[in-house]
């Protein structure tokens, strides 16, 4: 079984949802954000997923834009993001690790060579968000023959007709955007996600996580508990961002606070509450 | 490339959405079922001969088409004084410059609104760059009283000011964008994001042959007006074909207007007139078939101007309206295939003509199809006298008679 797999059979076994994370790489600059992403697990993360920077970020909102821009600067390039994990690898064998992006970066790096790499260097699963399933050959084949997951997008707006077709083309776990929108702009009411999640089950027995729009240790909590899991990224991300300097450049805190967010939203999932 | 050449290149796009490997449909899924939803609109729209009258009925009576096809007579005799006793072609403008709103964008417009009644769409967006595509969707948004939000980015709100004005004149909301670059590539980016956010009642208006399937093809459709009427009325003035048909590129629409109708016609050279900036060997241009490669942005691969990673890069072009990092996938094709030839102009050769167009004929372009002339008086000298050329003369140009004036340094 893959990472991805083991992660969720346990968490079912211990009769919660998971904490899936998402930070940009090489946010601020590489050493802050390996030493954030080394101590993920140790707060309570139990699935890492990590932005693969791009300057025209479609789906995401202010604050990812920022945080793309800001990783660029500080050099980030996929083989550098591929080395983050492969450094993180180094400490952590068990959680994980899902990289969520765009498919220009990978069509420029070659899609078969990065496929092959990112499953060398330790990575488990690919997000692309501007990859929908009818233009799944440019990199399912690929990702299935390395041996990664494909996690999928699921929106408001797929339709039951549709919903068969998509999650036919996903692995590893579905990812529920729980909104019609970008990412951190708004949330999703109860009502609609307890619509929403027994909807996707009765099509799929995969893991189902949901995201956009989970940014306090409630939400996270009422998400790990609807679902099999809650994303919180934008929520994060805009922690890291308020604990830079004037520059842009991390302060001696901005490893531990945004840290500190994530146990509290660890807590939160682990407690219901 | 090894592909055997289509026996037709008005084929495309097929079911995916391709021409060739360019176009498709690369968006997240929030937006898929909507882009599929146009799709099928689209489809069944033009299968229903009221949708073609009533757009037509527009065309004739709102925007003032048939546009003229005018002998530059001036132009032409100028062109001849450098070339040899038995070359310098006979210049002919499309003159889609004479549209309501100034440009060749409110052909495309009118169809796309009509489009998103049928769909029962209640709001319009649509991005700019120059403002030209802007004012035409703002336009058509009052005619039928639709509530319309414009994106345009920060640096071409300050640069594009009487068009920002107009907007606002006709009832729009003008948005800008200060997100990356600030410009059209930007301001696309905006437009998609708002338009997942409000996909059940929004229609996104896109301006040119780019974007995701149908896009490309549906605005070409729309805007194969202007080759159509090329066609016949040269046909009525020659009694023949033209030899050369030159258009400005930005992301493609007025050039994919007039080319389409003559693509099977082997006998027609065609030029896209692509911003060459500062210069080709400079980093400073909007060159995405000359310099970019293939690369997936805004729902569709295309060229690209891209860095080493596949990270964007940021066009330049004195013209707002060309600068755009991307091509359309149906130029990226013909370009691949070699049926179009791409060229560039600087901002210098299209300032040239600017002024050039402005004394012989007259006419004052926009600086879009400017760039198209600066090809033109380049090549028109090496062609035989009795060939004939059509240029599209896409847009007027008061919207630029500011940043010209400041490029000229004239104080206004």
């Amino acid at each position: 079984m893959s990472r991805i797999a083991d992660r969720f059979a346990a968490l079912k076994r211990e009769g919660r949802g998971a904490l899936v994370t998402y930070l940009q790489a090489y946010d601020p600059d590489p050493a802050t954000s390996l030493a954030i992403l080394r101590g993920l697990p140790g707060a309570g993360v139990d699935v890492i997923e990590i932005g693969m920077p791009f300057t025209d970020p479609m789906a995401d909102g202010p604050s990812i834009q920022k945080s793309a821009l800001r990783a660029l600067k500080a050099g980030a390039t996929l083989s550098r993001v591929l080395a983050l994990v492969r450094d993180l690898r180094r400490e952590d064998a068990t959680t994980p690790v899902v990289l969520m992006g765009y498919l220009n970066p990978i069509l420029s790096y070659g899609v078969d060579r990065f496929c092959t790499d990112a499953a060398a260097s330790g990575v488990d699963g690919l997000i692309v968000v501007d990859v929908p399933p009818e233009e799944a050959d440019e990199i399912e084949p690929q990702a299935r023959a390395a041996g990664l997951d494909m996690i999928r997008l699921i929106a408001p707006t797929t339709d039951d007709a549709r919903l068969p077709r998509v999650l036919a083309a996903t692995t590893g776990f579905v990812y529920y955007v729980s909104i019609t929108g970008i990412t951190g702009t708004r949330s999703a009411s109860t009502a609609d996600l307890a619509a929403a999640i027994p909807r996707i089950r009765r099509h799929t027995a995969l893991p189902v996580c949901i995201g956009f729009g989970i940014r306090s240790p409630a939400q996270a909590a009422e998400a790990a508990r609807i679902a099999d899991g809650a994303v919180v990224g934008t929520a994060l991300v805009d922690t890291l961002a308020a604990s830079l300097d004037e520059a842009g450049r991390a302060r001696p805190d901005t490893v531990r606070v945004v840290l500190d967010g994530v146990r509290s939203l660890a807590e939160a999932v682990r407690t219901g509450r | 490339m090894n592909l055997p050449l289509p026996n037709s290149f008005r084929q495309g796009p097929d079911a995916r959405g391709r021409f060739g490997e360019f176009g498709g449909r690369f968006v997240a899924e929030t937006l898929m079922p909507l882009i599929l939803e146009v799709e099928q609109a689209y489809a069944a729209a033009r299968r229903e001969p009221a949708f073609d009258a009533e757009w037509r009925r527009l065309l004739t009576h709102y925007v003032g088409r048939p546009s003229p096809l005018w002998h530059a007579e001036r132009l032409t005799e100028h062109l001849r004084k450098g070339a040899a006793s038995d070359k310098g072609a006979k210049i002919y403008f499309k003159r889609d410059e004479l549209n309501h709103t100034g440009a060749h964008k409110i052909n495309a417009v009118l169809g796309q609104i009509l489009l998103a009644r049928r769909m029962g769409k209640t709001r319009i967006i649509a991005e700019t760059g120059a403002g030209q595509h802007g004012v035409a969707t703002a336009t058509a948004c009052a005619l039928f009283d639709l509530p319309c939000t414009v994106f345009m980015g920060a640096t071409d709100v300050e640069r594009q000011q009487p068009n920002v004005f107009r907007m606002k004149l006709l009832g729009a909301e003008v948005r800008p964008v200060t997100s990356g670059s600030a410009t059209l590539k930007d301001a696309m980016n905006e437009a998609l994001r708002y338009w997942v956010a409000n996909v059940q009642d929004t229609y996104y208006c896109i301006g040119t042959v780019a974007g995701p399937h149908p896009y490309p093809m549906m605005v070409r459709d729309f805007q194969s007006v202007i080759g159509a009427e090329t066609r016949e009325q040269i046909m009525a003035a020659e009694g023949r074909l033209p030899d050369a048909l030159f258009a400005a590129i930005g992301g493609g629409s007025n050039a994919m207007g007039l080319f389409h109708p003559f693509l099977d016609e082997p006998a027609v050279r065609m030029v896209g007139v692509e911003a060459a900036g500062r210069g080709l060997h400079t980093e400073e241009h909007a060159a995405s078939l000359e310099r970019g490669r293939p690369g997936v942005l805004h729902g569709n691969r295309m060229y690209l101007l891209q860095d080493d990673d596949g990270q964007v890069q940021e066009a330049h072009s004195i013209s707002a309206g060309l600068d755009y990092p991307g091509v359309g996938p149906e130029h990226s094709w013909l370009h691949e295939l070699g049926r179009v030839e791409y060229v560039g102009a600087t901002d210098d050769e299209a300032l040239a003509a600017f002024q050039l167009c402005s004394r012989l004929e007259g006419i004052i372009p926009a600086l879009e199809p400017a760039h198209a002339l600066a090809a033109v008086t380049r090549l028109a000298p090496g062609m035989p006298r009795e060939s004939l050329l059509v240029m599209n003369l896409c847009g007027r140009g008061d919207k630029d008679i500011f940043t010209v004036a400041k490029h000229l340094g004239v104080a206004m």
